[in-house]
């Protein structure tokens, strides 16, 4: 049953709930960092690790520190303070330990404070916990949806790419040029996936 | 007098000359995550727009008091603590918004718009003028998801505001496709407007995000190169 719920949890998060395609989250990357392949698969990483890293940590603070001492409404600003610190503190690592790491994704961690992607998933896990009926939503699941959110992320950001460079050789009237079109493409990218809704459900069934 | 005048300038230059969303590509994911309807898109804007001017006065007050190395902790902590205050303040007057909004609500702290206008204009600017500029950029951002959110509601559900107009539902309109789809549609049409008002175009998303300064050299730089390379390619077989 807790592997069942898990493999559930995840694959809904990368294809009925993807974060960029069907919630809104993280557009701006989407759009101005997936134009070639190798920054489109960097940036997702990177992004991918500081979501894991920032549910882990902000998860137990929210149940154990925030909730019990009726701190709650301060959700906001201590998530996006601790996200803040966090991605400060891997950069950091990242440059004394690891430079060849550092390298290919230290350039896109200072993107990554400001992207409502982390601060979203870090907020929605906490709200699935109290939505979900099917199982209890432990810090387990909690930390699969991350990985699944992140790994979303990378499937629509490696899609997207490869669609954008069918674009560039295209003839496109002249209005519709750059951004229109590139939000015209993503649009019949969203529609694809539309196409997984309910697939998760028949596919694993809980309850 | 001549204060007078510019104050209004600072107000109706977000409107339409440097409309946040339509010109300068700020705050997309609650343009196309909260507009499937028009009643959405005002609780948005007017909660963005409180937002934005209250951040926008604070921080113009606190200019000269920021260490510049700091700067963008400090921002994002008073931008989230009067985040916290709108949610608060939404929670108990309007529930029903707060719904409908849900995670939207809290994430205007990383609101591109507010963080924007905070590095670019406010951190520069007394806090008169900052918060003009703050309440016309308000304003831009509310005409521009107003009228995402007429398109889209009136495309997908066949009312405006609640009220029935049209006989028909396209479904697709209030889902995500619908969403980058008309959104691509009205960037289309400010460009075309642009372009015969002799105007620069927007290229790429990065040209307005206020963290383009502090990534420049890296990432952005990078795709900005290979669009550059492209066009001049484009060009050449043209020619």
């Amino acid at each position: 049953m807790l592997i069942k719920s898990l493999v559930s949890v995840f694959l809904a998060a990368i294809l009925t709930e993807n974060y960029v395609l069907c919630k809104f989250l993280g557009i701006c990357p989407f759009l101005g960092v997936s134009k070639k392949l190798n920054t489109a698969v960097g940036m997702s990483v990177a992004v991918t690790f500081v979501m894991v890293l920032a549910t882990a940590v902000t998860f137990p603070i929210y149940t154990y520190l925030l909730v019990p001492n009726d701190l709650a409404y301060l959700q906001t600003i201590v998530f996006i303070l601790i996200i803040a610190g966090l991605v400060q503190l891997v950069e950091i690592v990242l440059k004394k330990y690891i430079p060849s790491l550092y390298q290919s994704l230290g350039v896109y961690l200072p993107l990554i404070t400001t992207n409502c992607a982390i601060l979203g998933v870090t907020m929605l896990v906490l709200q699935k916990v109290e939505t979900t009926t099917a199982f209890t939503y432990t810090f387990g699941h909690a930390l699969v949806n991350s990985l699944g959110a992140g790994i979303g992320f990378l499937v629509a950001m490696v899609m997207f790419a490869g669609v954008r460079s069918r674009i560039e050789s295209a003839d496109i009237p002249k209005s519709l040029q750059g951004l229109p079109i590139t939000l015209i493409a993503a649009s019949l990218v969203a529609l694809s996936f539309l196409g997984f809704s309910g697939f998760v459900d028949k596919l694993i069934p809980l309850a | 007098m001549a204060e007078k005048k510019s104050l209004f300038a600072e107000f109706s230059k977000g409107i339409i000359k440097e409309n946040p969303v339509l010109c300068l590509m700020l705050g997309t994911c609650p343009t196309l995550a909260v507009t499937t309807s028009a009643s959405n898109a005002i609780g948005m804007g007017v909660a963005a727009t409180a937002v934005l001017v209250c951040s926008n006065a604070v921080i113009s007050l606190l200019r000269k008091v920021i260490p510049d190395k700091v700067r963008i902790p400090a921002y994002i902590t008073i931008i989230a603590t009067f985040v916290t205050i709108v949610q608060m303040v939404v929670k108990a007057f309007a529930p029903a918004i707060n719904d409908s909004l849900g995670i939207f609500l809290p994430l205007i702290v990383v609101n591109c718009i507010i963080l924007g206008r905070a590095e670019m204009y406010a951190s520069k600017n007394p806090v008169l003028p900052s918060i003009f500029d703050g309440l016309g950029m308000g304003v831009g951002f509310t005409a521009a998801l107003l009228c995402m959110g007429i398109i889209r509601e009136l495309l997908g559900s066949g009312t405006v505001f609640g009220l029935q107009i049209l006989p028909v539902q396209i479904l697709i309109f209030i889902l995500p496709p619908g969403g980058f789809f008309v959104f691509g549609m009205l960037i289309a049409i400010a460009n075309k407007l642009n372009t015969k008002a002799g105007k620069k175009v927007i290229e790429s998303p990065c040209s307005g995000c206020p963290m383009s300064k502090t990534c420049k050299s890296f990432a952005c730089e990078k795709t900005e190169e290979v669009s550059e390379n492209t066009d001049k390619e484009v060009v050449a077989n043209v020619n």
